[in-house]
């Protein structure tokens, strides 16, 4: 018996414990060195961007329109697309999401239909932006009428980040206690007022984290309003939901996909200050994050 | 006692039944909320509606045998050819690319921070890997472009300004945190028994994370993998700027390609009249691209079911 137990541990293992222990050295490294490479490449990614877009950043760059001329061009009408496309998918998707989240945590019988929805909610986070953008196409853009607006692109861009909205919201609303809801109930409350007056009021914080990072995955998106023809030169600001309009990206993409180095600069520059603002929102996200935890 | 009871049930209004209008009020919010978790399914099936409904108008003038198996993809100039081989492989060459970057090194990463990183390191690294996985994809493109096909052409000095490698390249590090944060959760679930268990019988810390704790949570590593590279096939704008617009059939990473994702893009930035031909294969390639990731969605979660080890 102790034969085979000892003839086993030297087929499995190294009796020599030093070389298990080197091995054990090595591994560790080889890992760490996996995630420092992850470090390494977002310094690298960042320095390159400053390096190249810097000193193009200034209150003209923000303030002109786009041009032939890179040293000329500005992102204005891209940066106000923006800020219109991004307001308008979060008034979209704010509502449809939240009321999803509640539905399907606090109301939904445990059946099949559930089931469905629950599981519908995952696929559709894995379905690439793309597809997004030819549903958009065909149904907002042709079949509604919308042509190529702010209202089309924030429309598809809503259903595009649904899916983060819903089950950010229904996490942030299991995390309320259910004692909470026993409280409400049994005081006589009906169901909609404990949630309106209760769950909901402690679970908002994390619905707005949620919706936070909702907004900052839509303001980086491109494929899908490249799709539904967010044109690239845009000369004056959105002044209605109807108007056309570009936005950030699609104008990075542009001046990127052309062979001048003038072009690449302004880019450069427009990333930016699309990075600035995406890191704003993270942390925007990450103070309500904390501030959540501790009221809690 | 009885008498305040009988009293208050006979006053109107103040029985401990609701109001009519209460009622319907809580029956209507339910309605309004039930709709908002329909939308979803609404969009599932609008996807597959529009898909399936504008490919069908594809296919009724190209065949899906020849669609499927030919090897020539020029839809956009005479002679058009209809065979999307090309774009699916360069697709998977790019996807295939990724992985070998992204699978390793995702996975290295989150059995690092599982198991070895000290709580303080942890705490900088989560957030490093977020900001990794929020950046935009056009950013990644644009770094692609200027970055890496340049480091390549020192390299190989040959490589087209527009290359398979680049793409891969950056593709695999946009999914590292998307492989790390996965197999992380994964590593994290398994539970501390099981370690100790393995210290006990003597075996190192190294022994034990990679013959008992990984194949513990073999099931959801497999998962982030197919997942990421679901998502790499899906990529759109980092490839479109990086590999080109030559759809080919070749295994040389270092020429031009095209991919599903792009050619879409190609098409849509162009102005192909609506209702023609060429404006439908979008549809038909948007079709396939739709199918192949929702498949490789739908196998992860499988994986994830079927093979999860269960403790307690």
């Amino acid at each position: 018996m102790s034969n085979a137990t000892s003839a086993m541990t030297a087929l499995e293992f190294d009796l020599r414990p030093e070389r298990r222990r080197l091995w054990g050295t090595i591994f560790l490294w080889v890992c760490f060195a996996a995630t420092a490479l992850a470090v390494v490449m977002l310094a690298v990614l960042l320095i390159d961007i400053l390096r190249q877009g810097a000193a193009r950043v200034s209150m003209d760059f923000l303030n002109s329109y786009p041009s032939r001329f890179p040293e000329r061009a500005g992102i204005k009408s891209a940066l106000f697309g923006t800020m219109w496309t991004v307001g308008f998918t979060g008034l979209i998707s704010f509502p449809l999401g939240v009321g999803a989240a509640i539905y399907l945590e606090e109301y939904a019988p445990r059946n099949w239909l559930t089931r469905v929805i629950e599981t519908n909610i995952a696929n559709l986070a894995g379905v690439p932006s793309i597809v997004y953008g030819v549903l958009g196409l065909a149904v907002f853009v042709r079949a509604m009428g919308l042509g190529r607006s702010v209202l089309a692109g924030a429309a598809t861009l809503a259903l595009l980040v649904l899916p983060v909205v819903i089950i950010s919201s229904q996490e942030a609303i299991r995390a309320v206690p259910p004692s909470i809801r026993q409280a409400g109930l049994g005081i006589g409350a009906t169901q909609w007022q404990t949630l309106q007056h209760l769950v909901l009021p402690i679970a908002f914080p994390g619905i707005l984290t949620g919706m936070i990072l909702a907004l900052s995955r839509a303001i980086g998106e491109t494929a899908p309003l490249i799709m539904i023809g967010a044109l690239t030169f845009i000369a004056f600001t959105p002044s209605s939901p109807m108007d056309e309009f570009t936005v950030l990206p699609i104008q990075i993409f542009n001046w990127a996909a052309r062979p001048q180095a003038g072009f690449h600069e302004i880019a450069a520059a427009g990333i930016i200050v699309l990075l600035i603002a995406l890191l704003t929102m993270n942390a925007l996200a990450i103070v309500l994050r904390n501030r959540l935890q501790k009221d809690l | 006692m009885t008498d305040t009871i009988a009293a208050s049930r006979s006053l109107p209004g103040h029985g401990l039944a609701l109001s009519k209008t209460r009622r319907l009020k809580e029956r209507g919010i339910r309605g309004i909320l039930f709709v908002c978790g329909l939308v979803s399914i609404l969009t599932t099936a609008g996807i597959v509606i529009v898909l399936v409904w504008e490919s069908i108008g594809f296919f009724r003038d190209v065949s899906p045998w020849e669609f499927l198996t030919g090897t020539k993809w020029t839809p956009l100039f005479k002679p058009q050819n209809f065979g999307v081989l090309p774009l699916v492989a360069g697709s998977l060459l790019v996807a295939i690319g990724a992985s070998l970057i992204a699978l390793p090194i995702g996975l290295a990463s989150a059995i690092y921070l599982a198991e070895y990183a000290p709580r303080r390191t942890r705490k900088v690294l989560k957030p490093i890997l977020e900001i990794l996985a929020g950046i935009p994809t056009v950013v990644y493109g644009y770094f692609a472009l200027t970055f890496i096909t340049p480091l390549i052409r020192v390299v190989f000095p040959d490589t087209g300004i527009f290359n398979a490698a680049s793409a891969a390249i950056v593709v695999g590090i946009m999914i590292v945190p998307m492989v790390a944060s996965l197999s992380e959760d994964a590593i994290y679930a398994v539970p501390r028994q099981l370690r100790e268990a393995s210290y006990g019988l003597g075996a190192t810390k190294y022994e034990t994370v990679t013959r008992v704790v990984v194949p513990a949570a073999l099931s959801g590593i497999v998962a982030s993998f197919i997942l990421a590279i679901s998502r790499a096939i899906g990529e759109t704008m980092a490839v479109t700027l990086a590999a080109g617009a030559t759809p080919k059939l070749t295994l040389n990473p270092l020429e031009s390609i095209q991919t599903m994702t792009a050619y879409i893009v190609q098409v849509s930035l162009g102005d192909t009249p609506f209702g023609t031909i060429e404006y439908k294969t979008i549809f038909a390639v948007g079709l396939l691209l739709f199918s192949i990731t929702l498949a490789m969605n739908i196998f992860s979660r499988m994986i994830l079911r079927r093979f999860r080890e269960v403790y307690e």
